[in-house]
């Protein structure tokens, strides 16, 4: 694979005619030229110029999963940070438990983290979440950390390559939310061997080969473990 | 106002050694600030500045949320040390005035219709004060933005121009603020040239006028090349560290 550098982009730069091209994430026409609108990584597929974002905050889609923390148990239904610029609504039609009108505290506090889908985003940018698909329910002990939610993608690999290396070479149940939260249950040695090689690929995640680099560093890892 | 203090000597040049038409000395560290989104610390001149940016988060209290677009709150402060004489702490008059007008020379350039009822909040503090604060704090609000990954037409980028000993000169100094006759503060945007803020203290002819704002112009472009490629360096050295 070419060593050649993702090309970074900074807010206002040019980056082509509108002509015989399409403006696609993360830019804007002007005048017939298209312009980066944030600072990102430029991809260009077939005659649309994107943008991939390098920060910032999640922005949710329909059907998303994510991990969300409780911040407030009210009367018929909860506010989940998801780490979206607004919190997310999960009402106790949308949670698997048969919940009594006053009694959500019973079920959901401050603090308590769940795995939840993305049930809406309005005009308004409102969210709901919910919890009733398979494998969504209230997150019990492992631990979570975070990465940019632009990284996401790099952590998955195509098809699934890099975190299925990471489940591979260390045992852990690791689920990763399209908002940046990532859950991993296991060992403690072993997650903490997650964290380390999550901190890596976030710190490279512009490099190619990294698949491969970061496949090298679990198995020296487990050579000095052993 | 006459003083007995000359700013501009018999060769052209300024107090400081400048050039009429030079800037300070600019230089831009970007993220420095681990717990904000977005971060940039400045020096212009003496001028010591830190921009944070927080959001896009939901505004709070909720009646300040507009169903259409993001509000912005900049919020402009000087330390208590920042100054010769001990200024008093907390918001007064002035900075007041320049957290207003910083934050709507801001709205200008985000593309609020992105985030409905968020707020994005803008702190800009100075840690040293040599005139031309509001610039330094403009610029580097701009470069904190970028840094938070804020979607931005454009960074923008502030400069002044003033008048002292009847000449008109790019970038006042500390004595030139307080000895010279105008100054004149310019934000814009690079990329358009359009003018997202624009104040005068003093009193200028038609002529200077010009002469000035196309002054302060050319200086913002310089500074926002420096913005540009501190911002650059930032992200580009990134992914060589192994």
């Amino acid at each position: 694979m070419s060593q050649e550098k993702r090309e970074i982009v900074i807010p206002s730069q040019l980056l082509g005619d509108a002509e015989g091209n399409k403006a696609g994430r993360g830019t804007f026409i002007e005048n017939g030229k298209i312009y980066s609108e944030m600072l990102g990584i430029l991809s260009k597929r077939s005659n649309y110029i994107n943008v991939i974002p390098l920060k910032g905050r999640y922005d949710a889609i329909e059907g998303d999963f994510v991990i969300g923390i409780v911040r407030e148990a009210m009367a018929s239904s909860w506010l989940v940070d998801i780490n979206a610029p607004y919190p997310a609504l999960l009402h106790v039609n949308e949670v698997p438990w048969d919940v009594d009108f006053g009694e959500t505290e019973k079920y959901l506090n401050h603090g308590d983290s769940v795995m939840a889908k993305i049930l809406e985003v309005n005009v308004e940018k409102k969210l709901q979440i919910t919890l009733k698909d398979r494998n969504l329910y209230k997150i019990r002990g492992g631990h979570i950390t975070y990465i940019e939610p632009s990284k996401v993608p790099r952590l998955i690999g195509k098809k699934g390559s890099m975190i299925s290396l990471l489940k591979k070479y260390t045992r852990c149940r690791i689920f990763v939310g399209q908002n940046g939260r990532i859950w991993i249950d296991g060992d403690e040695d072993d997650i903490a061997k997650v964290i380390y090689a999550i901190r890596k690929i976030e710190e490279e995640s512009l490099a190619f080969g990294l698949t491969n680099r970061i496949e090298e560093l679990l198995k020296k890892d487990i050579k000095d473990v052993q | 106002m006459e003083s007995d203090i000359k700013l501009i000597d018999d060769n052209g040049k300024r107090l400081d050694g400048r050039a009429p038409d030079e800037l300070r000395k600019i230089k831009i560290e970007v993220g420095v600030l681990h717990r904000a989104e977005g971060s940039c610390y400045l020096e212009w001149g003496e001028n010591k500045v830190m921009a944070a940016v927080y959001g896009p988060r939901e505004a709070l209290p909720r009646h300040t949320q507009n169903p259409l677009r993001a509000i912005v709150n900049a919020r402009y402060n000087m330390a208590a040390f920042s100054v010769d004489d001990r200024k008093r702490p907390g918001p007064d008059r002035r900075s007041r005035e320049i957290s207003k007008v910083i934050s709507e020379a801001l709205e200008k350039v985000i593309l609020l219709e992105k985030f409905p009822r968020a707020s994005i909040d803008v702190n800009i503090e100075v840690l040293n004060a040599e005139a031309g604060t509001r610039c330094a704090g403009l610029t580097a609000a701009g470069v904190a933005l970028a840094d938070a990954g804020i979607p931005l037409k454009d960074i923008p980028v502030a400069c002044a121009a003033g008048k002292i000993d009847g000449h008109v000169v790019l970038d006042l100094g500390k004595e030139e603020d307080n000895f010279g006759d105008a100054d004149l503060p310019v934000a814009i945007s690079p990329r358009t040239n359009e003018i997202l803020l624009l104040q005068m203290d003093g009193h200028l002819t038609v002529e200077e006028f010009d002469k000035a704002l196309e002054m302060a112009i050319n200086g913002c472009h310089i500074a926002s090349d420096i913005q540009k490629k501190a911002i650059m360096d930032k992200y580009q050295s990134a992914p060589e560290v192994k």
